[in-house]
């Protein structure tokens, strides 16, 4: 098996609301935009979109709220039905499973996490995380056990006789998790998934997020509309409009190099330094001397060392090895805002 | 490919809609003059008899092709066989019918004690004494097994309502043509008088129980589907994609997460079936099932009055009871219990239920008096309640009071108005009719109006038509001229308002029948007594309704008139009356609905309308008559409800509301 296969790969995806979208979509001209299509009668959830999701990696899906995300996302896993594309999840074409295989898939392969928790209200939380394990017909013993052990991993120990409705938003959110992750799913979906939540509570749960993602080394799709949270937590980012994909990259590629004016207007705002890593700045062609620095820092975090520093080039090293090396004076431009 | 359209304002009508009622209503005082001036002929004053169309007969013989034809009839009594086979089990169980399993009654005191826990267990110990409570009350008061013999139906009856209308309900929210079938059906069944399910169902299913039980069934269904409907599609989107991400199949789906999900308006939806199968249940009196109906039915036509009101109380009772518990049930939400909570404690209720269900029955294997109250062993009063009654009717003032409102009201304005009703034409009754849904709701309606107002004409039914919208007539104007002033005065504080409609709640869930008692009492068996019925009954939604609509006027709006320096008349007439009013007419809507009800159960005090005629179907086999006699009263009530409630929800939408 090639490694190259990503593991959801989409490819002019067209997800479009209204009377007869597959008629509309085969005759609507090219290149009609999101306001066109709607003074139609239509709405273009998804709009065009090409996207590829690695093994392991985490892809934040940021955008407005309306901008199209969960539309998105409800479509890798096939809540909807789109109406053109293709999508194809580690290489088979979702489209073409049939309902069996449908379910067979999240079974064995998905999870996913909403907004406001969607736990069945008349289970307790054991019953709730363990309920993906009884649809697969598992016997109560093992299911119970598995259900036990993931709510250890949320640290919900201890609760799981209580009914959704006697936790607090935050611990039904873990019972959310641990129900996604009750069937080791590969791939898992999180669609805002601490947007209800209270500020502090929702810092907390990205740590224990980021804990989880440690541990276990999923592929994830996370949607937020929160941009500092997609900061924290994502590999890339795709950042959403109408529907459309406007751009889908690194964090730092997303910062220093936006693409699209919209793009630019939504990361304005935002501390690059604290964004912006030793190791995409480093270049491979250069070299310096004296002590390295580690890929994975950030500007904000060497700011004391940049700006004591004598040198023109400053070697990085990523593990043992050295990258290249990055020019001071350009990450100094980014610590003082003064790129331009 | 479409040129730009100016959009130009539709061609303004000849005529507004008032305008044109306006003219219905001229044109109808017209033809009504002519008519007292004795110049209309009298084909226009009522159709000729020859040109009344015999409906009845071609029902009959549609009835007799289904029935024989098609089979039907072999079909029903096969039912009949299991049905009758479940009702003498439960009749077993309940009142000791000598029929397989042959292990009844149960003793009465292990019933109440059952009663007693349910009803602590769903809500603490004041459903507990009224579960309680209730049973001993019957037991003592003599009236256990016709009592059980109407539970014993009941028993059988709501569970079917409930999976039909459950299974029907999920139909039609799957299948949308489902839906547009079951709709227009629901519509009308809400409006068809009662006695209507009673024939078809004596001659498909046997007189009795399985009649009774079929009518009962039948009657509940409807609410059971509106609420699954409703409740499943109120299921909230994340929690299906949870579930369809959990992996589940359909089956699954529905069993899980749907289901379970819709679990409140499921259990309202039982709650509502089991309050109509109690009302009609006691109804069914009518085709001879025994049971607390049936002895009520006794009592009244032999003015025993103490007994008759003795039995209202058990048949009150019961339905507060049932109501309480079911709606108890409704808020119970599951709680958790402590890691290592024991088994027994887990389980203490059921436990103690069945300990006193298991000790009361082996108690009352030695003491009889706990398993039955003998005859001559109960507390009834009847004959001291009779002569009670009687004295009270005798002093000077009450007796000066009824008999004052009787002369007056049946001389100088009931029999009048009655008149004056029957005098008017036939076409220009329909024109008045026309008008009224022209004015309040639109041309869509007057047409309705028109069709089914003329329907009744062909039905040759037209006088005794006439009669009925009379009562229904008078006696929601009395109505409202008691309720609405209760209404508005119980509005004016939150205290009284509470008040008002816990007493209005309650007396909804009273089957509608025992609402004949206190009539007949105060006006004995007169014109005076049936308006007098009907008038309770339909002055609860009005006044219900009418501080409803009061009590949600937006606080900022009473604030600001306030603040303008409204009196506390002007803020009522210029600010919230106007708001509740929509609201209001819904309860009007209501009001209507519930007359045309009673005035048919009415009939049995003895009136010259459909009620009458319909009544008197049911000693017969007249299939045909009984459907066109009910299809009459169903076609007026459901011009109103067309009209009114049109007018409630523009008026809504006007409001912004
Ligand atoms: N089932 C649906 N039917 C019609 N329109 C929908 C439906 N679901 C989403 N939309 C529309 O698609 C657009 C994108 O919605 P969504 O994906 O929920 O946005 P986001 O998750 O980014 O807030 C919105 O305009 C929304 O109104
Ligand atoms: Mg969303």
């Amino acid at each position: 098996m090639s490694a190259e296969v990503p593991v959801i790969s989409c490819k002019n995806v067209w997800k479009i609301f209204g009377n007869d979208p597959t008629g509309f979509l085969k005759t609507m001209t090219p290149g009609m935009s999101f306001d066109e299509i709607r003074a139609a009668g239509y709405i273009a959830g998804v709009k065009d979109v090409s996207i590829e999701v690695n093994k392991g990696e985490m892809l934040v899906i940021m955008g407005l709220s309306g901008s199209g995300k969960s539309t998105l996302v409800r479509c890798f896993s096939r809540l909807h039905d789109i109406t053109g594309g293709t999508i194809e999840v580690e290489g088979q074409d979702i489209m073409s499973l049939a309902e069996k295989d449908l379910i067979e898939l999240r079974r064995s392969k998905m999870g996913m996490v909403f907004q406001s928790f969607g736990l069945l209200p008349h289970r307790s939380v054991l019953e709730n995380v363990a309920f993906p394990l009884e649809m697969r017909g598992q016997d109560k013993h093992t299911r119970r056990e598995r259900a036990m052990e993931v709510i250890k991993l949320v640290g919900l120990e201890g609760r799981e006789d209580y009914f959704p409705r006697e936790l607090s938003g935050g611990q039904q959110q873990r019972v959310g998790i641990a129900r996604s992750l009750a069937i080791e799913p590969d791939i898992w979906f999180l669609d805002e998934p601490f947007s209800a939540l209270d500020p502090l509570i929702r810092r907390e749960m990205q740590d224990e997020f980021l804990r989880l993602q440690q541990l276990l080394n999923k592929t994830i799709v996370f949607i937020t509309h929160d941009f500092d949270e997609a900061l924290r937590l994502a590999d890339r980012i795709a950042i959403m409009k109408d529907g459309a994909v406007e751009q889908c990259d690194t964090p730092d590629q997303i910062v220093l190099d936006p693409q699209t004016e919209y793009v630019r207007k939504f990361t304005e705002d935002i501390d690059k330094a604290r964004v912006v890593h030793a190791g995409v700045l480093a270049d491979a062609t250069a070299s310096g001397e004296g002590d390295p620095v580690d890929a994975s820092l950030t500007v904000h975090s060497m700011a004391r060392m940049l700006v004591n520093d004598t040198r023109a080039m400053i070697p990085v090293k990523k593990g043992d090895t050295i990258i290249g090396a990055l020019s001071r004076q350009s990450a100094l431009d980014i610590l003082l805002g003064t790129g331009a | 490919m479409s040129v730009e359209t100016t959009s130009l304002p539709a061609p303004k009508a000849a005529l507004s809609n008032s305008q044109l009622a306006l003219c219905f209503v001229a044109a109808a005082v017209v033809m009504t003059v002519v008519q007292y001036l004795g110049g209309l002929p009298e084909w226009l004053h009522r159709l000729p008899e020859a040109l009344v169309p015999n409906f009845a007969g071609w029902l009959d013989a549609i009835f007799n092709f289904v029935k024989d034809d098609l089979g039907l009839l072999v079909v029903t009594r096969t039912l009949t066989e299991g049905l009758e086979w479940l009702l003498d089990a439960s009749g077993n169980i309940f009142f000791g019918k000598r029929r397989w399993p042959n292990i009844g009654p149960i003793p009465w005191t292990a019933m109440a004690a059952v009663a007693a826990v349910v009803g602590y267990y769903l809500g603490g110990w004041r459903l507990a004494l009224l579960g309680g409570g209730t049973m001993v009350w019957t037991a003592l008061i003599g009236q256990w097994e016709i009592a059980m013999q109407t539970m014993s139906v009941l028993a059988i009856a709501a569970p079917l309502a409930f999976v039909i209308g459950l299974s029907l309900g999920i139909a039609a929210w799957k299948y949308a043509w489902v839906d547009n079938v079951i709709k227009p059906v629901l519509s009308v069944l809400q409006t068809l008088p009662f006695f209507t399910y009673l024939l078809p169902a004596v001659i498909f299913f046997k007189v009795g129980p399985t009649a009774g039980a079929v009518a009962t069934t039948i009657y509940a269904i409807p609410p059971m589907i509106l609420m699954t409907t409703l409740g499943l599609k109120k299921v909230s989107p994340e929690v299906v994609e949870a579930g369809k991400m959990s992996g589940c199949s359909r089956f699954q789906m529905l069993r899980h997460v749907y289901l379970p999900s819709a679990r409140t308006e499921i259990l309202v939806g039982v709650n509502q079936v089991i309050m109509l199968c109690l009302a009609m249940v006691v109804l069914t009196a009518f085709i001879g099932m025994p049971g607390l109906g049936a002895k009520l039915l006794a009592m009244m036509g032999s003015f025993k009055l103490g007994r008759s009101f003795e039995i209202g109380v058990t048949i009150v009772l019961l339905a507060v009871m049932l109501d309480r518990m079911s709606k108890a049930w409704v808020v119970k939400q599951p709680v958790h219990f402590e890691r290592g909570t024991p088994f027994w404690k887990r389980h203490q209720m059921l436990l103690l239920g069945i300990a006193a269900f298991v000790g009361l029955t082996l108690i009352s294997l030695v003491a009889p008096i706990f398993a039955e109250i003998g005859r001559g062993q109960d507390f009834s009063q009847g004959k001291e309640l009779d002569n009670l009654i009687k004295a009270f009717l005798n002093i000077e003032w009450v007796k000066a009071t009824t008999g004052f409102l009787r002369a007056f009201l049946n001389v100088q304005v009931l029999i009048p108005f009655r008149n004056f009703m029957l005098s008017i034409p036939t076409p220009a009754f329909i024109l008045l009719v026309a008008a009224f849904a022209l004015a309040l709701a639109g041309r869509k309606q007057a047409i309705y109006a028109v069709i089914f107002f003329s329907l009744v004409a062909l039905s040759g039914w037209w006088d005794r038509a006439i009669i009925t919208l009379y009562s229904v007539i008078s006696a929601v104007t009395l109505a409202a001229l008691i309720g609405l002033p209760v209404g508005i005065i119980a509005a004016r504080s939150e205290k009284w308002s509470t008040r008002v409609l816990l007493i209005c709640d309650t007396a909804q869930t009273f089957p509608s029948f025992v609402y004949l008692i206190p009539a007949i009492m105060l006006f004995g068996i007169t014109d005076i007594a049936v308006i007098f019925s009907i008038l309770i009954f339909a002055m609860v939604p009005l006044t219900r309704y009418t501080i409803e609509g009061l009590r949600t006027v937006p606080e900022e709006m009473t604030e600001a008139a306030d603040m303008a320096g409204a009196t506390r008349m002007q803020k009522l007439w210029s600010v919230q009356l106007p708001l509740a009013l929509p609201t209001m007419a819904v309860g009007f809507n209501q009001a209507i609905m519930f007359a045309f009800f009673m005035v048919i159960i009415a009939a049995f005090i003895g009136t010259q309308d459909l009620g009458q005629e319909l009544q008197r179907t049911l000693a017969g086999t007249d299939l045909g008559k009984n459907f066109v006699l009910g299809i009459c009263v169903s076609l007026m009530a459901l011009t109103f409800d067309l009209t009114i409630m049109k007018w409630a929800s523009d008026k809504k939408a006007v409001l912004g509301l």
